[in-house]
């Protein structure tokens, strides 16, 4: 398959990044250095380009328009200028994306989907959204650009202005960028303070470029996005979620409003009954080694789970992972074996965040600094 | 990509440099560049034996996890502990604090085995075609 560029791929070559494929797209994996950016991030602000991921409009009633039996979130409680996260299931409970609801209007709402699941995501909206409903996939005309970083407040302030610090955790607004208007919501995916800023593609490589003329923000590709979303504990599709696993089992059953009809709420019911035969913990390394994607995990000499997602932490100094274990072994601090062919890791289950420090949800009052 | 006159260099990205029967090894800057940065690396102990082209030693990046080969064959009488708490020091100076063992050579025909400054450079630019 073809892989496809963002708007900004020329951008990252002369900048020296390092290519690789992800969701299809060829993406910026680092540019001066995975831990240069992952600490550039957690210390003043990075900017990511997440083109990549897909956009969706649909147009309707929350309830009529079917897309409330679609997703997991609850749409009626949702203020306009608000964003939610959740989950779109399969009649079995089974995660076929975890995404974001914008909510537009009354009845408007964009939702912000991974880059490698856009087609069966909008095959699967389509298939259950009734007549009284308009669906746009805009994906390929909208740039995102991720700014992260517990700077960014101030760096977004000497571009917009005092009115950036109404954002509060998980809102968004429209915003004037010289003589542009840009939607911005206070969200990431670094646990960092941070926006996500959605434009036309067409003005995606001034806008970049105009965020990098300020000093505290620097570039930063998809590897450290990856180690820092990682030191949250934040899930990403395709590792921690997928078809065959259900929000139950990822331990994200926050995100799933249990009182109302939706696509596999029976399935998860009958779960809950019956008990989760695996469930996602988070784990610390005793050393500096890096459990990976398919290592195993023991206690004892019994084999009880296995990783999905596995890094160095350079917050922590060790390395750090997410998998999958028998519940009956899910206990904070207990002690685990990870391993592989001639590789072994001591390790802890640990509470997420593995990382405590984060900036994400910090209160910026209106007014002050 | 920095290169250093006077060392032996392998295919896999080793150098070795010959001081009389001793040879001090690590890995170039082609090798740390590729791998990214390096958190952690297994030492091999004094006193074991490491083959020529046959692995010793491995090295994880935030990317990956590598083997290190040995470029000769010998004894293994020192080990560079400060990679334990500073592996990143491969990445920063791989020619200098960033060495990993000195060997005593076991056998000094197996240096016609490696590359030369000149070969290596080739060597460098066949691969990145």
């Amino acid at each position: 398959m073809d892989l496809k560029n963002t708007p900004l791929s020329n951008i990252h070559k002369e900048l020296g990044a390092k290519m690789a494929p992800f969701g299809g797209f060829l993406m910026p994996i680092q540019y001066q250095g995975i831990i240069a950016e992952h600490d550039w991030t957690r210390n003043s602000s990075s900017l990511f380009d997440i083109c990549h991921m897909g956009e969706f409009i649909i147009q309707g009633d929350y309830l009529r328009s079917g897309f409330d039996r679609i997703v997991t979130i609850n749409l009626k409680g949702m203020p306009i200028q608000s964003c939610r996260y959740g989950f779109m299931l399969n009649p079995n409970g089974g995660v076929i994306d975890d995404l974001i609801v914008y909510r537009v209007e009354q009845e408007e709402w964009m939702v912000v989907v991974n880059a490698a699941t856009v087609d069966k995501d909008e095959e699967n909206i389509k298939k259950h959204l009734d007549w009284d409903s308009h669906f746009k996939n805009i994906s390929s005309n909208i740039a995102k650009l991720d700014l992260q970083g517990p700077l960014s407040l101030d760096v977004l302030k000497s571009i917009i202005g005092e009115t950036i610090t109404k954002l509060c955790y998980y809102t968004f607004d429209d915003f004037m960028i010289e003589g542009e208007e840009y939607l911005i919501s206070r969200t990431g995916y670094t646990g960092e303070l941070g926006y996500e800023i959605y434009a036309a593609a067409s003005h995606a490589q001034s806008l970049w470029n105009m965020f990098l003329k300020d000093k505290r923000v620097k570039p930063a590709g998809l590897g450290s996005r990856d180690i820092l979303r990682l030191e949250m504990g934040y899930p990403l599709y395709g590792h921690e979620l997928n078809e065959e696993i259900t929000p139950l089992e990822a331990n994200l059953m926050r995100f799933v409003e249990m009182d109302k009809d939706f696509i596999g709420r029976d399935a998860l019911l009958k779960q809950k009954k019956r008990g989760a035969s695996k469930v996602l913990v988070a784990l610390a390394a005793n050393s500096r080694r890096s459990p990976r994607e398919g290592f195993k995990i023991f206690s004892g000499d019994k084999e009880i789970g296995y990783i999905s997602s596995g890094s160095f932490s350079p917050s922590l100094g060790s390395g750090i992972a997410l998998g999958y274990i028998n519940p009956e072994y899910n206990k904070i601090g207990s002690e685990v074996l990870i391993n592989s062919e001639n590789i072994q890791i001591e390790a802890k289950i640990v509470k997420r965040p593995i990382y405590t420090q984060g900036t994400y949800n910090k209160e910026v009052a209106h007014g002050f600094s | 990509m920095d290169l250093v006159e006077g060392l032996l260099y392998t295919k896999e990205h080793e150098w070795a440099k010959i001081e009389g029967n001793k040879a001090k090894i690590g890995i170039t800057d082609y090798a740390q560049e590729t791998l990214g940065d390096i958190t952690f690396i297994e030492l091999p102990k004094v006193g074991g034996k490491i083959e020529q082209f046959k692995p010793f030693s491995s090295v994880e990046s935030v990317k990956a996890a590598s083997d290190i080969y040995g470029p000769l064959s010998g004894d293994i009488v020192e080990v560079n502990e400060s990679l334990n708490s500073q592996p990143e020091l491969l990445n920063s100076s791989p020619y200098t604090d960033g060495w990993v063992v000195i060997i005593d050579i076991k056998d000094e025909g197996e240096k016609d085995n490696l590359m030369d400054i000149e070969s290596y450079k080739n060597y460098l630019k066949e691969i990145a075609h």
